[in-house]
């Protein structure tokens, strides 16, 4: 029998929700992972995450503070966290919460508990307001935008474009407006949401595509698999969607991640126009909830992150199988009031 | 008129395009034809087939094999 050598895992984004964070898929891939005794410690910000009450795929969840409490609140928790778990590694899964552990990376190591990121520059870098600069240093297609801090900032913005435009949050979000009305609601809720500045940006008309990439911080593409959008929600997410074999859409990652050394899970969101253009929207800098749809096709992207971080060898996966599908679905899990409350008191589970 | 050479095509007509995702379902006529232009047949041996097969006549065979043709095109299944 082999000693399956063992890892505490700490994962956050537990939230199976209509807009799903990355969390739970992440989980399922490094739990098919057959080099580890994996124990997986949810790390949740709201007591009705649903992964919390998935005792199969996590062992014990903890509530962390909330990113907007600051990176010195969320060390002070993670340290009481470590105490009784031992974390080995954190994968964090929340763009709002990445400045944070980005910034906690050396003390985190310091407790022995390693991550896998990209640097502050890179995470800035590829932020949507400043996704212009970034075309033009990188050499991609990017829709025009700006990025907007008042509604008279809005207006003036507004007043040299072309409607349908996007109105982006932040960190989250995205709204088509087909008027300056549209545009101003857009923009308050946006702002309320997720703070300033809010993105205005052209809209792309085209088939939405996306890139899961995994990057080793050296300019090496460690996976990447090219998706196509086949269901979209009113939220903009895919709730159904197939691998494709696009070797542009793989070039356009392999450059991205190698001119910028990337490390670390990214997403690249795109738009195929029927010129055939590949327009980059957004990079996210961290494992789309999709991620277990690249698992499906043969790249087991967790587990691979998961080996970067521990500072195993990993070789670049040179394939996947096109044509596989991911359909999500809700699922109602009956939950006893005594598990929330323990949670909702103790802050654990 | 050749077919994009990773363009699936089974049994049963259904017919994938592995580099966009997009998916079609063929009838049975449809799928005869597109098996016929992958065996690289042209568009008058097709017509010839078809004209034995079906009870219809050449004009109304060609003009269908037209559109056809056309609707493969349009869905980016055809090469340039």
């Amino acid at each position: 029998m082999t000693n399956l050598r063992k890892v505490t895992v700490g994962v956050t984004g537990l939230n199976n929700i209509d807009s799903p964070g990355p969390g739970i898929p992440v989980i399922r891939g490094l739990r098919e992972s057959k080099d580890f005794d994996l124990r997986v410690i949810g790390l949740a910000y709201e007591h009705l995450e649903p992964g919390i009450y998935m005792s199969d795929l996590v062992d014990k969840t903890y509530m962390i503070p909330y990113p907007a409490e600051g990176k010195d609140a969320l060390f002070r928790r993670l340290v009481e966290i470590n105490q009784k778990e031992k974390l080995d590694v954190i994968i964090p899964n929340f763009d709002a919460e990445l400045f944070s552990f980005i910034k906690l990376e050396k003390k985190l190591e310091e407790l022995g508990i390693k991550t896998y990121l990209p640097s502050l520059e890179q995470f800035e870098e590829r932020h949507k307001s400043n996704l212009p600069a970034y075309g033009e240093k990188y050499g991609v297609n990017v829709p025009s935008g700006t990025e907007v801090f008042s509604i008279s900032d809005l207006d003036n913005t507004l007043k040299s474009m072309n409607y349908p435009v996007m109105i982006k949050g932040k960190y989250y979000d995205a709204y088509k407006a087909y008027s300056f009305e549209q545009a101003v609601s857009y923009f308050t809720n946006m702002s309320g949401k997720w703070g300033l500045p809010v993105i205005v940006q052209e809209f792309i008309r085209g088939t939405e595509v996306n890139v899961i990439a995994l990057g080793d911080g050296k300019g090496n593409l460690i996976a990447a698999v090219p998706m196509r959008k086949q269901y979209i929600t009113d939220k903009g997410k895919a709730w159904g969607g197939i691998t494709i074999d696009d070797k542009s859409m793989l070039d356009l990652a392999e450059k991205i991640i190698s001119r910028t050394k990337w490390k670390g899970g990214m997403e690249l969101e795109l738009i195929r126009t029927s010129d055939n253009k590949l327009y980059l929207l957004e990079i996210n800098p961290r494992i789309p909830a999709w991620v277990y749809l690249a698992v499906g096709a043969g790249q087991n992207i967790p587990e691979a992150l998961l080996k970067l971080t521990l500072g195993m060898d990993v070789k670049p996966f040179t394939k996947y199988d096109f044509g596989k599908m991911f359909v999500r679905y809700s699922y109602d899990m009956i939950v006893d009031l005594e598990l929330f409350s323990r949670l909702t008191t103790t802050g654990e589970l | 008129m050749i077919i994009k050479g990773n363009i699936a095509l089974s049994e049963n007509g259904f017919v994938f395009n592995p580099s966009t995702g997009d998916s079609f379902t063929l009838n049975n006529s449809g799928k005869e034809v597109l098996m016929m232009i992958k065996e690289g047949k042209n568009l008058t041996q097709i017509a010839d087939m078809m004209i034995a097969k079906y009870d219809a006549d050449r004009i109304t065979i060609e003009r269908y094999l037209e559109d056809f043709v056309n609707d493969l095109s349009v869905n980016n299944l055809m090469e340039d």
